[in-house]
């Protein structure tokens, strides 16, 4: 499936392994418990690693692995719990993580904005039909008041 | 006052049209009502018992006469011909059609003005004294930090989506008139001891179900560090206020639960993390401060002899200059506050007649500004002595020359059962009925200093908690109650009023209320106010007579 990342549309390589589920090839992406469980055999497995946060994990958790992780997806069970906007401003302007930060679940579009200005940048829509709404709604704001990661 | 650069109408232009886009994709079909509540909460737009209301921000309570002009214009061409001046300085509109709220918020921005975060579960719009900048007993003018932290608060991408509602209120005075104890943070201006201006925070105050007073979680803060402070109050707070139950997802839970010395450990340590890097320069703070510079005062305003003639010539005249003007730094000039509490009128509330009057009155004497206040008043700021004759007569012919701010008739009101969904209770047809029976100006005048606030619900629009005497609106199968309250106050003793018993049936009240007066009148000791024979003898007294008389 095709997502949004850095401001462009570009193929998703990653897969999203259940809990219980045997590592496939290729990159794929796990929660933070399977993370903390599996960490030495996941960092031994071939393709890339991703670490899927909740809004009520903290990524203090996670600080030491960053170098290790290649992305973080901000998952969102409900897109009114602004604790995952903390985390990442946190995982950028704190940890100065480098890798892929990515919105994905039940997010709402006209919080694509904010959410590229602590540090996400890359979205997975809901609809493929999203695509070019993502990237419109980058740009919902030409101005901003405050400083943040963008 | 402030003017907007290129950048901030840019952005509230930008959102006026985000917002037209967010309506047409609901109309659509295309947002859900969850999701389209969330963003029209943040727009200022509730959906009531008759029709949808629209909160509107004025930033601190600042209007100029061209802003009140379009609001004037909204009440005409999109409302019913009036609108409301809230306890948190805003306007509501009460009957506005949503398919129309784009086409108001393009109204707004061409006076530079928004609904921007005038309700939902983000940062207020702040509120301030609104006597700021002219009053006497001013350590220095909030105003400016006011409009750093409106910038701040606006659009920030990390703190839109917090645990619930968060509001910041701002001092620079002796005497607290906006109730900053009573607000998630209260910033209170300061000097230390070697004689450095900076900032007392307060935080984990609130209203509402269950009212807390805040508390000092640090007692001074170079202004330099203001934002800073506050960022890591608020990501503290994004980070563990409580989510899993909107009733305790205020700060003020947060501080309780965990305790001030835990809660500002937490604060302290976030705080060293950022703070260098987010200081405030003082050439950002002397370029705001520049646009709240003093008018230009006639200086030889004081010279006039006319004031003293027209006051001993014209007892109504005294009366209204006694109760409805207040000091001013100036030699010369005094503050006009402009009734909102017509014994006839819903408090709070303006025709767009009286708005467009009011515009000119602005002009011609006020050098075009206005405020609004937190008792639902408005204030002119800058009168010359010699003009408040002529204003005064202009006032009473508009019916906004009531002389009772201040008094028991001054009552701060929400609009209860009339237009709010969540209403238990009617209160301003109790309002009504309580100013008719208490029409007898001498007698107001003689009460004095006791403010009345009702709520139609435990939401506590109307403060009720901290009114000398609170009312507050109880639903008791189907029926309209009211529980009273005495002794709460907003002001520098804050305190949360207590109950005086049972409450009391919707035809009962009133007769309760004066009861209470009389009490007063008969037990007061001289000068003694309301609050403080209160403060004496507790409720007791008040208690026995109210219920006896049942
Ligand atoms: C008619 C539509 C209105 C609705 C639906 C509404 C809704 C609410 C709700 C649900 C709360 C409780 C929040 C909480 O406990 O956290 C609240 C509190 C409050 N509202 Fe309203 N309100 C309305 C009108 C007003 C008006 C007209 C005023 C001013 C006169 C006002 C000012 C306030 C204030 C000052 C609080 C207390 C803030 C605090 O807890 O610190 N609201 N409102
Ligand atoms: S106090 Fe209750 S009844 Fe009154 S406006 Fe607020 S929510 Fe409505």
């Amino acid at each position: 499936m095709q997502i949004i990342k850095d401001k462009a549309i570009i193929e998703d390589t990653f897969t999203t392994l259940a809990d219980d589920a045997e590592p496939t090839r290729g990159d794929i992406s796990v929660s933070l418990s399977r993370w903390k469980r599996d960490r030495e055999l996941l960092l031994a497995h071939p393709g890339k690693v991703g670490v899927r946060l909740q809004a009520s994990d903290a990524t203090a958790d996670l600080a030491d692995d960053l170098k290790r992780i290649d992305l973080i997806e901000l998952d969102f069970a409900d897109f009114a719990d602004g604790r995952l906007f903390s985390h990442a401003w946190l995982l950028r302007g704190r940890y100065h993580y480098q890798g892929e930060i990515r919105a994905t679940g039940h997010y709402l579009l006209d919080q694509i904005f904010y959410l590229s200005r602590v540090g996400v940048n890359a979205f997975k829509p809901a609809k493929a039909e999203q695509l070019a709404s993502i990237l419109a709604n980058l740009h919902d704001f030409s101005v901003k008041y405050q400083p943040s990661i963008v | 006052m402030y003017q907007y650069n290129e950048q901030d109408q840019t952005l509230v232009e930008e959102r006026a049209a985000q917002y037209r886009r967010q309506t047409e994709d609901f109309l659509k079909g295309e947002l859900t009502e969850d999701q389209f509540r969330a963003l029209r909460l943040r727009n200022g737009l509730y959906i009531q018992t008759h029709a949808p209301m629209l909160r509107i921000a004025v930033p601190y309570g600042l209007l100029n006469s061209k802003q009140l002009r379009k609001l004037a214009h909204i009440a005409r061409e999109f409302d019913k011909g009036y609108c409301h001046f809230t306890t948190r300085q805003n306007v509501q509109f009460n009957w506005p059609e949503l398919e129309r709220v784009p086409d108001i918020l393009d109204e707004l921005a061409s006076v530079q003005m928004h609904s921007i975060q005038t309700s939902g579960n983000c940062m207020r719009n702040t509120t301030s004294d609104p006597l700021a900048g002219v009053a006497i007993d001013e350590l220095e003018d909030p105003r400016p930090y006011c409009e750093i932290i409106r910038q701040w608060t606006t659009l920030h991408p990390e703190f839109d989506y917090l645990p619930r509602k968060f509001k910041i209120a701002v001092s620079g005075a002796q005497l607290d008139r906006a109730a900053t104890q009573l607000h998630d943070i209260g910033v209170h201006l300061v000097k230390n001891d070697q004689g450095e201006t900076g900032f007392r925070i307060l935080v984990g105050g609130g209203l509402g179900r269950t009212p807390v007073i805040g508390q000092v979680i640090r007692p001074f803060l170079d202004k330099q560090h203001l934002l800073s402070y506050l960022e890591a109050i608020l990501r503290i707070y994004n980070l563990f206020g409580r989510r899993d139950n909107k009733y305790k997802a205020r700060i003020k839970i947060l501080v309780k639960e965990t305790g001030l010395d835990k809660f500002s450990e937490l604060v302290e340590a976030e705080w060293q993390q950022i703070k260098d890097g987010m200081e405030l320069s003082d050439a950002r703070i002397a370029a705001i401060k520049a646009h709240f510079t003093p008018p230009a005062y006639d200086t030889d305003a004081a010279q006039d002899q006319s004031l003293a003639t027209q006051l001993s010539a014209n007892p109504a005249f005294a009366t209204w200059y006694k109760y409805n003007t207040a000091a001013h730094r100036v030699p010369g000039y005094r503050a006009a506050f402009i009734s909102l509490k017509a014994p006839d009128s819903p408090p709070g509330d303006m025709t767009d007649t009286q708005l467009d009057a009011v515009a000119d009155l602005a002009d011609r004497y006020s050098f075009g500004q206005l405020r609004s206040t937190h008792r639902q008043n408005l204030i002119l700021a800058d009168i010359k002595q010699a003009d408040l004759f002529s204003l005064w007569q202009a006032l009473t012919n508009l019916k906004l020359a009531t002389p009772n701010i201040g008094t028991v008739t001054d009552i701060i009101c929400c609009p209860g059962l009339d237009f709010c969904s969540l209403a238990n209770a009617g209160s301003i047809g109790v309002a009504k009925e309580i100013n008719e029976a208490l029409d007898d100006l001498d007698y107001v005048h003689d009460i004095g200093d006791v403010k009345i606030n009702m709520s139609g619900c435990m939401n506590g629009c109307a403060h009720q908690s901290v009114g000398h005497i609170g009312i507050l609106g109880v639903d008791k199968k189907g029926s309209e109650w009211y529980q009273i309250t005495l002794g709460g106050s907003s002001e520098n003793e804050a305190a949360i009023g207590e109950r005086l018993g049972p409450a009391v049936a919707r035809d009962e009240v009133t007769q309760a209320i004066t009861t209470i007066l009389d009490v007063y009148v008969k037990q007061r000791q001289e000068e003694e106010s309301f609050l403080d024979m209160v403060k004496r003898v507790g409720i007791t007294p008040f208690k026995e007579r109210v219920y006896a008389d049942h």
